[in-house]
């Protein structure tokens, strides 16, 4: 008898289950650099190293983006806002903190509290102090900051571009079109083993 | 209980009058590609307000197209207030270009209603801009005498005959379309037709909305108690030190207060429909202002009058500007109502979204102060930079322009991803080792084969594209411009995008 109560209300408990169709804990990101993310979404409180490439972060963006996130810019005064736009990310939602000077750490952990998804390029001597409390302020919010440059602590995920590949321009004529990137994937859990990707942007 | 006693100024078309165009010129105000308001002239020839930009253009070729400025509009409208404050005390501006008194004591003064009309009209006469026109009406609560004000000028109602004089007008002068349009398909037209109406009858089916309409459209109040002084404590005051001279600095300032007052209201189940705004400048002047509004004021709404107000003040003309800049705000809440709870989704709603990064970049503007935090548009120009223009967070954001016009010169997509504010220099070289120079006429001397950045060492050029010139402002000998552009892939590095100036070689931006 109780054993049929304990089961009835196991199959309670599934039929109440709020249904998802995607993991809670993942920020969708766009087709063309889900090979480049494990599970083609970004996690919630992790950190994101991107090494040699401000279009793959401003492209990891674009997803979130697009799924009414929020995206800050922080300490990157010279990030191209069209190419932006043109990536994929919604200006409407997207704040920049051009020059949080001495204040970095500080801003970004005030911008992670209201914010999916920021990018950050961190200043040359970033205190392994200041990190780790990014780190926890991520993982505490369910914020991505995603680091424009090499990250002191070890990312969860790092992607270095190693190579670029431009078609349109001639010896003297046409333009710039798409460019493939290889990208080195490492990192931890998922990112562990090392392995190499490609990306057309 | 029959309404207050009330005089309303208005004066027609005011955001093309406050722009300075007169009301003979066919103009129109824009926002959103809409029309918002539009001259007398352009009337005539069939432009109406909510038409899109292409069909108002259409029907008068000659159309003045103004950008709408809602910080303008209150600021020309500055000047109109403090006249009529001059004759009778407690203006309350409802909107740029409208604005509400009670009678009671300045009628005697003036010996009459129409007297008073008359004499507040004249007033107002001198100090409109060109152009501009005003229209006074007198009747019992704000709803009426608005409507008297706009039904022709100098019309006064007689005390009590308020409903009667409502009862024609159509039910969509109640300003609230959707339940205009209900009580239209129920078959009633008339506001005297909805005020026949049991008023329980309407509370129940409309709910509050339905019974503040139903409120109007009999000649009372909006709400049944009216002016309610709430307790003292609901006052937000900041004292600014340094002294504000500008209106952002203040404005930012009285941002937090909106959202404060809003939460000390809100906590306690209020809504606030007048509010008070008050300010002191450091040679002891004291201003205030009064601003009613229809239904409850959201933070943005207050934030908005707030920002318009000081605007009016700071940036005014001479005869109302003050002496010094302002030391202390204060926001005073003079009507509070209970709030209308609005339930908000259960599982966070987009809108809550939006609040939590709101209040998340609004402390970084507390720590950095408010030009530190910016939004971007896109806007026509040439250069990957020139595209863009930043705007402070919080301040309105300029509607982007509606269409893409053609910027020859213009470098095609996919735009850089890093665009820097200080270029760097760089030397371009030829095959021989020889500067690449570009000619007056725009031909390169000898393709470009190697590229060092900032003196770092040579990359060789595997592909280039250009010259692309740029001759900017020609017509204006200080800023002209004349640079070609380069589009460059080395074997080291990303794509760059080149610039020749004076035979000076920079990296204007970076493919990276």
């Amino acid at each position: 008898m109780a054993l049929a109560a304990v089961r009835s209300l196991d199959v309670a408990r599934e039929l109440a289950r709020p249904t998802t169709t995607a993991d809670e804990h993942l920020l969708p990101v766009a087709p063309s650099v889900a090979d480049l993310v494990p599970g083609a979404g970004l996690r919630r409180g992790t950190v994101v190293s991107v090494i040699g490439s401000t279009s793959v972060a401003l492209a990891l963006a674009a997803g979130p983006s697009a799924a009414d996130s929020w995206t800050a810019a922080v300490g990157m005064a010279d990030v191209g806002i069209v190419a932006a736009s043109e990536l994929g990310v919604d200006l409407d939602r997207l704040a920049l903190v051009p020059d949080p000077g001495s204040e970095w750490a500080a801003v970004v952990a005030a911008v992670l509290d209201g914010i999916d998804v920021v990018l950050a390029r961190p200043p040359a001597h970033l205190r392994p102090a200041d990190a780790r409390r990014l780190v926890a302020r991520a993982r505490d919010r369910g914020g991505v900051l995603i680091v424009v440059g090499a990250w002191p602590e070890g990312a969860d995920l790092r992607l270095t571009v190693t190579g670029r590949e431009w078609a349109g321009l001639g010896d003297g004529h046409g333009h710039l079109g798409r460019r493939r990137l290889t990208v080195e994937i490492g990192g931890r859990g998922a990112a562990a083993r090392p392995r190499r990707a490609q990306v057309v942007l | 209980m029959s309404a207050t006693r009330t005089l309303v100024v208005w004066c027609p078309d005011w955001p093309v009058a406050a722009a300075g165009v007169g009301s003979a010129a066919p103009a129109a105000v824009f926002h959103a590609n809409r029309v918002v308001a539009c001259s007398a002239a352009a009337r005539v020839e069939g432009v109406t307000r909510h038409q899109r930009r292409r069909e108002a253009q259409g029907r008068c070729p000659d159309l003045i197209v103004i950008e709408r400025d809602q910080a303008r509009d209150a600021r020309a409208f500055e000047p109109v207030v403090a006249v009529i404050e001059e004759m009778a005390v407690g203006v309350q501006v409802l909107r740029p270009g409208a604005c509400a008194v009670a009678t009671r004591g300045p009628s005697r003064y003036a010996g009459g209603d129409h007297a008073l009309v008359r004499s507040v009209v004249d007033a107002v006469a001198t100090v409109l801009p060109a152009g501009a026109a005003c229209q006074g009406g007198i009747a019992d609560g704000v709803f009426a005498a608005g409507m008297a004000a706009r039904h022709g000028d100098g019309i006064v109602v007689p005390p009590g005959a308020t409903p009667e004089f409502l009862a024609p007008f159509p039910v969509r002068t109640l300003d609230r379309p959707e339940l205009a349009d209900l009580l239209r398909r129920l078959g009633i037209t008339t506001l005297g037709q909805f005020a026949a109406l049991s008023a329980a009858d309407v509370l129940g089916r409309f709910g509050p909305e339905g019974a503040a309409a139903h409120r109007l459209a009999s000649g009372l109040d909006e709400r049944p108690v009216s002016g309610r002084v709430p307790p003292l404590d609901l006052t937000v005051a900041v004292e600014l030190d340094p002294p504000a001279e500008r209106v952002d600095v203040a404005a930012f300032a009285a941002r937090g207060m909106a959202d404060e007052l809003h939460t000390r209201l809100s906590s306690r189940g209020l809504s606030c429909t007048r509010v008070r705004i008050e300010a002191e400048t450091e040679h002891g002047e004291a201003l205030a202002r009064v601003w009613r509004h229809d239904g409850p004021l959201t933070p943005g709404a207050m934030a908005d009058r707030v920002r318009w107000q000081l605007d009016g003040w700071l940036a005014g003309t001479a005869r109302t500007r003050p002496s010094g800049g302002l030391t202390l705000l204060r926001l005073v809440p003079e009507e509070v109502g209970p709030a209308d709870g609005r339930q908000t989704g259960f599982w966070g709603s987009a809108a809550a979204v939006d609040e939590r990064a709101a209040r998340a970049l609004a402390r970084v503007q507390g720590m950095l102060g408010p030009d530190a935090v910016q939004t971007a548009v896109i806007t026509g120009g040439r250069g990957p930079g020139e595209q863009v223009l930043l705007v402070p967070w919080g301040e309105p954001r300029p509607e982007p322009p509606e269409a893409e016009r053609p910027w020859p010169g213009r470098v095609p997509a996919p735009a850089p991803a890093s665009v820097h504010a200080a270029p760097p220099v760089a030397e371009v070289v030829d095959g021989d080792g020889r500067a690449v120079v570009v000619t007056g006429r725009c031909a390169v001397s000898a393709p470009p084969a190697r590229v060092s950045i900032g003196g770092a060492p040579w990359a060789d050029v595997t592909g280039w594209a250009g010259p692309w010139p740029v001759d900017e402002r020609w017509w204006d000998p200080p800023a002209h411009r004349r640079r070609a552009r380069f589009q460059v892939t080395t074997s080291a590095g990303p794509a760059l995008l080149l610039t020749v100036e004076a035979g000076a070689w920079s990296v204007a931006a970076t493919y990276d």
